[in-house]
């Protein structure tokens, strides 16, 4: 009896390691970012390309920053989420719009000017919205993503929750689920509201 | 270790057919940013360096290190940056700390378990086996047994 005992329960260990290990999702890559404040930025708004928006601004309110762009097929699912989001007014959501030109492959944007290809980041940006719905208060233009590598962005999309004090307490990669937002992402605000 | 160079190398020089504007510019950069690139994982393709992965996050970074190398930083303040946005895991080789304890040492205390077992495993059999001389039943038996293939050898 003695001689299967341990060789079951080493296999039985095995067996529920293995079973956790490859159940865990390895692009869920815990971002150094939470509990520290949001990195600083300014970049033009895409309502008004002359005027630019800091993160400063939002001082005194929790929000969202979610990184989107039109090329990226996993923001088309998560946006019907967005825009019933925004339609309850939960909260202020700030869209940080990601390479919207050179993250296309499909344009050759090294042969763009930057003022061409500025122009083709808004029309692209805007015409997605129109074509969508537009749930972001306002969204912000990270033509060459640089800004997202300060978020440490590397999946589009991507959402932060940021607090009063302008910290992160959150970080999400991929799209918003409804379940996500019902299960993650309501009780946070809920709890940083109080 | 020649595998690992071949590698790098083919991976290094797929970089270089990908990509033919920036480089050679200046070697130096470029050996650093290959040097520290290496040590890096891409997070797109998460099973290539940074070196090698023509990911595009992976071109925009290499061209920040680069940026980072041309403003005068050193390698561990490089180290620093990717670490601070990407956290830990971007590191091929994990700092040693608390909850990387068992990452660094988990195979070689499996290897003493295991080879503990095994000595104190031997040292029992053996004493089984020295210790109990055989009874007078089993001596019989075996002279039995010992007859019996001796008289079906002689048979055939």
């Amino acid at each position: 009896m003695n001689r299967f005992l341990w060789p079951l329960i080493g296999f039985v260990v095995l067996v529920a390691l293995l079973a956790v290990g490859l159940n865990l999702n390895p692009r869920d890559v815990p971002s150094p970012l939470l509990g520290k404040p949001a990195p600083a930025f300014s970049l033009p708004r895409l309502d008004a390309p002359d005027k630019a928006f800091s993160p400063r601004e939002m001082a005194g309110q929790v929000w969202l920053l979610n990184v989107w762009a039109s090329w990226c097929v996993s923001c088309r699912e998560e946006h019907p989420v967005l825009v019933e989001l925004a339609k309850r007014k939960t909260v202020p959501l700030v869209g940080l719009n990601y390479k919207e030109v050179r993250g296309d492959g499909a344009i050759d944007s090294d042969k763009l000017t930057p003022t061409a290809e500025r122009q083709m980041v808004i029309e692209r940006a805007a015409d997605w919205l129109q074509k969508h719905g537009d749930p972001y208060t306002l969204s912000v233009l990270d033509v060459d993503g640089r800004v997202g590598i300060d978020y440490g962005v590397y999946g589009v999309p991507e959402t932060y929750v940021i607090d009063r004090a302008g910290i992160i307490r959150m970080k999400h990669t991929g799209p918003i689920t409804p379940e996500v937002f019902a299960g993650k992402i309501l009780p946070l605000l809920a709890e940083l509201a109080q | 270790m020649v595998l690992l160079l071949a590698l790098t190398s083919t991976a290094w020089h797929g970089l270089h057919a990908g990509e033919a504007r920036p480089l050679a510019e200046d070697e130096l950069t470029e050996k650093r940013l290959v040097a520290i690139a290496s040590e890096l994982r891409c997070l797109v393709c998460q099973n290539e360096s940074l070196a090698a992965s023509n990911a595009e996050l992976a071109v925009d970074l290499r061209r920040e290190i680069r940026t980072l190398i041309s403003d005068g930083r050193s390698d561990a303040e490089v180290l620093e940056f990717m670490v601070s946005r990407y956290g830990d895991f971007v590191r091929y080789r994990p700092p040693l700390q608390g909850s990387t304890l068992l990452l660094w040492f988990g195979p070689g205390v499996l290897l003493i378990v295991g080879l503990v077992t095994l000595l104190f495993y031997l040292a029992r059999r053996d004493r089984a086996i020295r210790d109990r001389p055989l009874t007078a039943d089993e001596q019989r038996r075996a002279e039995a047994l010992l007859q019996d293939r001796d008289s079906r050898q002689e048979q055939p």
